[in-house]
């Protein structure tokens, strides 16, 4: 594959004739490949998954040309495109089936956590952590708007992608983040203001990384 | 029951937010950039620490994030 600088890349790309089809076709393969080695580690996705992915991505590559800012090499903001379309689609088949009603259900009642039976941490620990959880409990009740709640219990509690909550509440990714950005926002404001020491209750919650 | 890591997890950054926090939109943005940086032995973290925040906290684009990094570094070192 010839090697070409950004400008190049982006010539070629734009230009017409057979120099556009001979870039469109190394910057396939090069997407393929590098897919390929990102998705290495996931037995559900075939070769046909990532080809289909590189297309779909080549066309919002070609159509968004002009957004390249030049901060990397192209190739490598391509392949960001790339792996963004391809993780689109998995979280999107992975949680087809979920509906967002049945999740919040789910947890909603049962944040009674299994943190209370935890063997790690010791008493002490045991009972500031079992505090501030029913602090966290009742301040995500009292302070936080209906969308808020739901966000932070879909993606926070239940693991489900943000990307996957947000199109199910017709919002964005990015929206929702900062949604739940603004609810946590609102905990730690009312925690700090019924007297919790930020740091000593993070030292609570610090007993394992996992 | 819910998972006592997710909950740990859930608690740790309630009580870890910080108001400069980016959104989704500009970490993608940056993330080339960042992986690039990483790549090339810099820090990006010291040099994007929005970015670096924002990956701690967002699973969606830290997943995104360890593809691309796997992918530039597996087409590099086979070129």
């Amino acid at each position: 594959m010839r090697e070409r600088t950004n400008q190049e890349w982006l010539a070629e790309l734009a230009g017409p004739g057979p120099e556009r089809e001979e870039a469109l076709a190394d910057l396939r393969a090069r997407l393929v490949r590098g897919l390929g080695y990102a998705m290495a580690d996931r037995p559900d996705v075939t070769e046909a998954h990532i080809e289909g992915f590189v297309q779909e991505a080549l066309l919002k590559i070609l159509d968004n040309l002009d957004a390249f800012r030049g901060e990397s090499h192209f190739t490598t903001w391509a392949q960001k495109i790339a792996v963004h379309e391809a993780f689109t689609e998995l979280r999107r088949k992975r949680w087809e089936n979920v509906s967002l009603d049945d999740l919040i259900d789910r947890y909603e009642g049962d944040f009674t956590p299994a943190i209370l039976t935890d063997p790690d941490p010791s008493p002490e620990q045991q009972v500031t952590q079992g505090a501030l959880l029913r602090m966290v409990k009742r301040f995500i009740a009292e302070e936080l708007t209906e969308r808020q709640r739901q966000a932070m219990l879909a993606v926070v509690f239940a693991g489900m992608p943000t990307e996957e909550v947000a199109r199910r509440m017709h919002t964005n990714r990015n929206a929702l983040y900062k949604l739940m950005h603004d609810a946590r926002q609102r905990l730690q404001r009312r925690m700090r203001d019924a007297g919790v020491s930020l740091e000593e209750a993070l030292a609570a919650f610090e007993s394992d990384s996992r | 029951m819910i998972e006592s890591s997710r909950i740990k997890r859930a608690v740790r950054s309630i009580l870890t937010t910080r108001p400069d926090e980016i959104g989704c939109e500009e970490c993608l943005a940056r993330m080339d950039r960042f992986v690039e940086m990483k790549l090339d032995g810099k820090d990006p973290a010291e040099a994007m620490p929005l970015v670096q925040d924002h990956l701690q906290r967002c699973r969606d684009c830290h997943q995104e994030f360890e593809a691309l990094l796997r992918a530039i570094q597996a087409v590099a070192d086979r070129r």
